[in-house]
């Protein structure tokens, strides 16, 4: 750590004139080396694009020319009743029902990133909470909280998951709920485990000793040492509930048709993708190269945070 | 209000009697059932006066720290009182607690673990006010900097996060929340132990100089011998979660009556190495014994070099002995005499 004990009343005019020595929090240096992570920024970048279409889905729709339900009886089905492949017409071709597959995709992003980041987001802020509360309050509360989080994590998900969107109805919301459910047990466990470390640390006892209560202790004191593995996990978190959307819809439990999912879209293109490899390639690509930059993003904002990691940037 | 005692002594800030603090150790996968208890302090009775500071030496585990803690109620107590400022805070609830805490401050030996990472230091140093709601936003800061100026840190690294600063300024960091709610008694936990020693003179003299600007009383524990001379009006020494003595500096340091206190500072080191030659130490044989199952009788008899049959059959009580003066109390049947030589016994 440190070496020498500055004398204070020194510290600011040792300083080299001109270049002052820039004290750099650990947000900063994340940062820094995130900025400087090729893979992060080109995936950071494709995010932000996929927002930006899912954001601006119905100019582009306006663009192309076609909407998400709309049939082309015209072009875009063929006399046998077959999808049209990829033209200058449809870019990415027709499905089944001669709707545009650039479009419906455009349109399955919203529901992607909606339900993904939104089950992630709530997934995350619920593990806090009862991870906070299991590993700061004591023995007693931690038994039933982890007790809790043991038999969550044992359900068979993807079958009560079906279960309870049958009975609930689907819609997005139950669909954000239901993933949610399923996912902050594990967040929590984390959470569970980092603050029984935390909560021995000097810093508490001092707080405690200051006169704190445990929530202002809970959140003000712990919970900024768990930020570097919530956002990490977080990151990790969103492409899992977007494949678990994708799944529910892909089963027919997720988002109704005919409004445009990545999960139903596959699910249609199952009787036809030996005639129409464009019907299931497109929007498994998008599926796939989603999960794959949430991931990839993850793993260096994860690299990132890790003060073990060398800086290699300018 | 004030809380009935036995001797309500306007002079005495702080008293802890009969102080004990047991951990329990407990085995179990599912039902755990308690086996034994680590007795880290076992009847403790000691008075901080106004003003003063009250040393408190031992080695390692002698439960000067857990004591400490007991001290400040942040451990509750086995069994025993402390009474603060003649209240008897032993059993105050939180909510009750809170007033208290603003008057009984602490500053912790690791100056690396006890300043959160993840925080700015003005807002580290400002945390008790924000605890006890009493300044808010550019008031908040303002006398946060004047703190920082108090302890001979730069107000403008208010800013900064405790990693930009060496362990030194840290230390002045939780000298300075400690200080923030100017409180009557601070407890400093071995405050300079895990510093440098070039330093450790720098952080005494600023213990020293605030003691002396706001009237502050010390409790001042640590294992260097001569830091706690140096700083102590008394001083009281620990073994095995017992005080086994208990005087003021002066005559502790000069004529030491029970063997373990001897055998104590003549490990101490001596700056004048031809002194350090000619001086004889002590050398106990064996280890400490373990706080789980303390040996019967005097809790030293196993190791001390005048142990005879009485001191294992009997708990000596921490008395005045024979000639001494009347604040020298040792707890042992046969006390060091003058001019012994326990090094030869």
């Amino acid at each position: 750590m440190s070496t020498t004990d500055r004398r204070p009343a020194l510290a600011v005019g040792t300083e080299e004139p001109g270049q002052p020595v820039e004290g750099r929090s650990p947000w900063r240096l994340a940062w820094d080396r995130l900025r400087h992570d090729r893979v992060a920024v080109v995936c950071a970048v494709f995010i932000g694009l996929l927002v930006l279409v899912a954001v601006l889905a119905e100019p582009i729709s306006m663009l192309v020319g076609y909407g998400p339900t709309q049939q082309d009886r015209t072009g875009g089905i063929t006399t046998d009743g077959l999808p049209t492949p990829p033209s200058p017409h449809h870019l990415l071709g027709t499905d089944n029902l001669g709707r545009d597959i650039l479009v419906r995709i455009v349109y399955g992003s919203q529901v992607s990133l909606l339900v993904g980041v939104g089950a992630a987001v709530a997934a995350v802020v619920i593990g806090v909470v009862v991870g906070l509360c299991a590993g700061y309050l004591g023995p007693a509360v931690d038994t039933v909280l982890a007790r809790l989080m043991d038999v969550v994590l044992s359900f068979p998900f993807l079958l009560f998951a079906i279960a309870l969107v049958t009975v609930a109805g689907p819609s997005e919301l139950i669909e954000i709920a239901v993933i949610a459910f399923f996912s902050w047990a594990a967040v929590g466990r984390i959470v569970r485990g980092q603050t029984l470390a935390i909560r021995e640390k000097e810093y508490v006892e001092a707080a405690r000793s200051l006169g704190a209560g445990d929530v202002r202790i809970m959140f003000v004191d712990v919970l900024p040492n768990l930020v570097a593995p919530v956002i990490v996990y977080t990151t990790l978190l969103i492409p899992v509930s977007i494949v678990f959307e994708a799944t529910l819809s892909y089963l027919g439990v997720g988002i109704i048709p005919p409004t445009p999912s990545w999960g139903n879209m596959i699910s249609d293109s199952q009787n036809f993708y030996q005639v129409a490899w464009w019907f299931l390639v497109f929007p498994g690509l998008a599926l796939v190269l989603t999960t794959l930059a949430f991931n990839l993003l993850g793993d260096s904002v994860r690299d990132a945070l890790d003060p073990r990691t060398e800086f290699r940037g300018r | 209000m004030r809380e009935e005692s036995e001797v309500d002594d306007p002079d005495v800030l702080l008293r802890v009697a009969g102080v004990v603090k047991h951990f329990p150790i407990r085995q179990g996968i599912v039902v755990k059932h308690q086996i034994g208890s680590v007795r880290a302090v076992d009847g403790v009775s000691l008075e901080v006066r106004r003003g003063e500071t009250l040393g408190i030496v031992g080695e390692t585990g002698c439960g000067k720290s857990t004591l400490a803690r007991c001290m400040t109620r942040l451990h509750p107590l086995t069994a025993g009182t402390v009474t603060f400022d003649g209240q008897d805070i032993t059993n105050l609830t939180r909510r009750r607690l809170r007033p208290v805490r603003r008057e009984i401050q602490m500053i912790f030996q690791d100056p690396y673990g006890s300043l959160n990472p993840r925080r700015r230091v003005g807002s580290i140093i400002g945390d008790p006010f924000a605890i006890h709601g009493l300044a808010d936003g550019l008031e908040r800061k303002r006398r946060v900097q004047e703190l920082m100026e108090l302890v001979g840190l730069n107000p403008e690294h208010y800013n900064r996060f405790p990693a930009e600063f060496s362990g030194g300024q840290r230390q002045r960091i939780g000298v300075a929340r400690a200080l923030a709610l100017r409180p009557k008694l601070i407890v400093c936990d071995e405050p300079v132990s895990a510093l440098d020693v070039s330093i450790q003179a720098q952080i005494i003299n600023l213990l020293a100089g605030l003691q002396g600007e706001f009237g502050l009383t010390y409790v001042f524990i640590a294992h260097d011998l001569s830091v706690v001379e140096h700083v102590s009006d008394r001083v009281a020494v620990m073994y095995l979660g017992k005080v086994v003595e208990l005087a003021d500096a002066a005559g502790l340091y000069g004529h030491p009556r029970h063997p373990y206190s001897a055998a104590l500072l003549s490990a101490a080191s001596v700056p004048d190495p031809d002194l350090a030659d000619r001086r004889e130490r002590i050398i106990l044989t064996g280890d400490v014994p373990s706080p789980v199952d303390p040996p019967a009788g005097c809790r030293f008899h196993p190791r001390c070099p005048k142990a005879r049959d009485r001191c294992a059959a009997e708990e000596p009580g921490l008395v005045v002995r024979a000639a001494d003066p009347p604040a020298h109390l040792t707890a042992c049947h046969f006390p060091v005499e003058a001019g012994e030589n326990l090094a030869r016994a």
